[in-house]
């Protein structure tokens, strides 16, 4: 019997020098890795990876051709199917998606590593110039004319199929940088901003046009967007930041997640000279163990910190990633876990300290995870000068509030069907704006769905 | 027209400026009250200023901007012509004075910029409207001329008595109001202790008071929380919640000491460009 050839891990910084500066963690697999990775794809007729995939990406063709040695139609396949495929080889939680349905996985040395290998095609196009291609499309979609609000994952994915298929499409963006989450959130050592800024030049190449500095329900209205357009998409996101609701939340040196990265993402405050201030805490204490609150800990501590993670339930529950969990801990991150901050306690008005209750595991609440409960009498405070909330986010409520025959949950959600069709006629959303705070990857997902959507309901009104 | 373009610049006081800069998506809807986020260059900042005027026609908006930072510093280094990174508006909510009858505007330094357009929009609404406009000394009071044509009665008062009366807004407001003036609200805008004094003083003579938060920002939609302040006991988002409130309800003291984080970074910046 031959031997079972493991998976091939992503070569890394090491977490010394990592926490030293911000390039990015994972390295990228040189050719020979990738190559021995692909080797390891058994290309499975039915492909069950494929399933796992939300923009249908087909996996087992594209890492076929780079057991060739056929970059360009490794590349060619899998920026066809993949809008942003460098950010989703870096970001996606592959674990519980392609992966997960691998059948390497439990017996055969691991899953295939399909994110690295999408991460190392999608770096290939960009170096080698592979531009996205317009496809065989009706000729009327040619006047076809679409808004998109927001440049986020779902917009980007929903811009560029539309444009794709020859419709004339505008994006709307807040800020005065398009990319949404992916500049203001996600930290360069996660997703260097230079990868993500190629991937929307693929996505202006197509012929998309982006505005920035347009708050739409504030600058523009959506009814204005339609009497100009034949549809429009919202993808707003969910950019409201939640807090604690506790005492002393306002105090100087308590952030909420949403603004600890804003600041030092999209206004580059870590690095030397930038204009945009934030604090530099020496002991900082994250609330919350999601994804952002790994990324706003391990920001904190390249800046210099001593970071703890202060999260109420157990390890078991922590709704973040295991490799980002990992590579926190690698970095030094302290959890302290079934710890749920009760005040946080000021001197002169900037935080001081935080005084948090201890925590044991109850009986499984609504969510299914099993509901924390106080231990009384077990009150005790952390030291700490800097607080940072991560506790998640909701959808902003500006285009709800301008529009109020739009169709929303009293979660503030925009109700959308799985197309991304709303209660108005020729106003289609997707991602956060409609789920809530999830990932990248669904987000354009649904933005591949609405642009189907719209595509098809343009035809049938013609 | 470059989009963003400065098109006047006049120096209104010591450390004062107006400019007017073209924003055609800006004035579409904007109103009296709401706010612009501006960069000035790739690099910059983002900074909010209220919005003092604007003209459909000519696609226009006004701010005025007091030189106090590394931002309003650079931007007083900008000519006509010269244009802006990013100028984003209109944000926050339009005043709402509408229930009101007789309302007495307090502006302190650029907090006259807020009041003007309300003085404007009240008399329109043929409503009784007085103002008090402070300042330390005469050469920083600003847009008398305009005031006193938009208001029924205009009253000057600086800290040295150099114009108008000598003493403080609020010395001007208490000898209106015992000299026989009913207003049914103070609409007072100007830094957070004049802000602080004006509704420790309107609550004592009670009457309603509307306050305009000038909170540092981020992103200016409701993203960051950056602007939140407690009013009424709740925290609340100067930018998409306001930037009005009931001035009885803000809790002043948190608000002036979130105003000052970063006064140490801001320092340093400053001196860097003044070289």
């Amino acid at each position: 019997m031959t031997e079972i050839i493991t998976r091939h891990e992503m070569p890394a910084q090491s977490a010394e020098n990592r926490i030293n500066n911000f390039d990015e963690v994972a390295l990228g697999y040189t050719p020979s890795i990738a190559e021995a990775e692909a080797e390891r794809c058994l290309n499975c007729k039915n492909a069950p990876c494929m399933k796992g995939c939300p923009v249908g990406v087909h996996i087992p063709d594209f890492i076929g051709k780079i057991k060739e040695g056929d970059m360009r139609g490794a590349a060619e396949i899998l920026t066809g199917d993949n809008n942003l495929p460098a950010i989703c080889g870096r970001v996606c939680p592959q674990e519980n998606q392609c992966e997960k349905y691998c059948v390497r996985k439990v017996k055969l040395g691991g899953s295939v590593a399909i994110g690295n290998l999408e991460r190392y095609t999608a770096d290939w196009a960009m170096h080698n110039g592979i531009e996205a291609k317009h496809r065989e499309s009706d000729e009327r979609l040619r006047r076809m004319k679409a808004a998109i609000v927001g440049s986020g994952p779902a917009s980007l994915s929903c811009a560029a199929d539309l444009a794709r298929a020859g419709a004339n499409v505008t994006v709307f963006e807040a800020l005065h940088k398009a990319g949404g989450v992916l500049v203001y959130g996600i930290p360069e050592f996660r997703l260097p901003k230079t990868v993500v800024q190629k991937e929307i030049d693929r996505v202006l190449a197509l012929g998309v046009k982006i505005v920035t500095d347009v708050v739409v329900g504030k600058t523009l209205f959506i009814d204005e967007l339609l009497e100009e357009f034949d549809c429009v998409f919202i993808g707003s996101g969910a950019g409201l930041p939640s807090f604690l609701g506790i005492k002393g939340e306002n105090l100087n040196g308590v952030y909420s997640a949403n603004e600890y990265l804003t600041r030092l993402n999209l206004m580059k405050a870590y690095e030397n000279g930038a204009v945009t201030p934030v604090l530099r805490g020496k002991k900082v204490v994250v609330v919350g163990a999601g994804n952002v609150a790994m990324d706003s800990a391990r920001t904190a501590r390249r800046l210099g910190a001593e970071v703890r993670l202060a999260y109420r339930r157990s390890r078991a529950e922590m709704p973040a990633r295991a490799e980002e969990i990992e590579h926190a801990e690698q970095e030094g991150i302290i959890f302290d876990l079934l710890v749920n901050p009760v005040e946080i306690i000021g001197e002169n008005g900037y935080a001081s300290a935080m005084r948090c209750v201890r925590m044991s595991l109850g009986e499984p609440d609504a969510s299914g995870r099993r509901r924390p409960v106080e231990i009384d009498g077990s009150e005790f405070e952390i030291d700490c000068d800097e607080v940072i909330v991560a506790l998640g986010t909701s959808p902003n409520p500006i285009i709800k509030n301008s529009m109020p025959r739009l169709e929303t949950t009293n979660r503030g959600t925009i109700v959308a069907d799985e197309y991304g069709r709303t209660s108005v006629e020729r106003l289609y959303a997707g991602g956060d704006a409609i789920t809530g705070a999830a990932t990248v990857i669904l987000a354009m997902g649904a933005g591949k769905r609405a642009a189907e959507a719209m595509l098809k309901d343009y035809i049938e009104r013609k | 027209m470059k989009n963003f373009e400065i098109v006047s610049k006049r120096r209104l006081a010591e450390n004062v400026s107006e400019y007017e800069i073209y924003a055609p998506y800006v004035v579409r809807h904007c109103l009296a009250g709401q706010f612009v986020i501006l960069r000035t260059d790739e690099d910059g900042e983002r900074v909010p200023f209220t919005i003092c005027d604007y003209s459909r026609e000519l696609g226009t908006v006004r701010i005025l901007v007091q030189e106090i930072g590394y931002t309003t510093l650079k931007l007083s280094r900008m000519e006509v012509g010269d244009a802006l990174a990013d100028f984003v508006g209109p944000l926050g909510n339009a005043t709402d004075l509408s229930e009101f009858k007789s309302i007495c505007l307090v502006g302190g330094g650029i907090g006259t910029a807020v009041i003007y357009p309300q003085a404007k929009q009240l008399r329109s609404e043929r409503k009784s409207v007085d103002a008090i406009i402070g300042a330390r000394n005469k050469d920083l009071l600003m847009y008398t001329e305009e005031m006193r044509a938009a208001c029924d009665n205009l009253y000057l008062i600086t800290d040295d008595g150099s114009n108008g009366k000598k003493g403080f807004v609020t010395d001007m407001l208490r000898e209106l109001v015992n000299g026989g003036k009913k207003y049914d609200c103070v609409f007072a805008v100007g830094p957070l202790p004049m802000m602080k004094a004006v509704c420790a003083l309107t609550e004592e003579l009670g009457i309603r008071t509307v306050v305009s938060m000038n909170s540092m920002m981020v992103d200016g939609t409701g993203m960051c929380g950056c602007c939140r302040l407690t009013v009424g006991g709740r925290t609340r988002y100067a930018c998409i919640d306001g930037p009005e409130f009931d001035g009885h309800e803000v809790d002043f003291d948190e608000a002036i000491s979130r105003s000052r984080i970063y006064r140490e970074q801001e320092q340093n910046h400053v001196c860097s460009i003044r070289g």
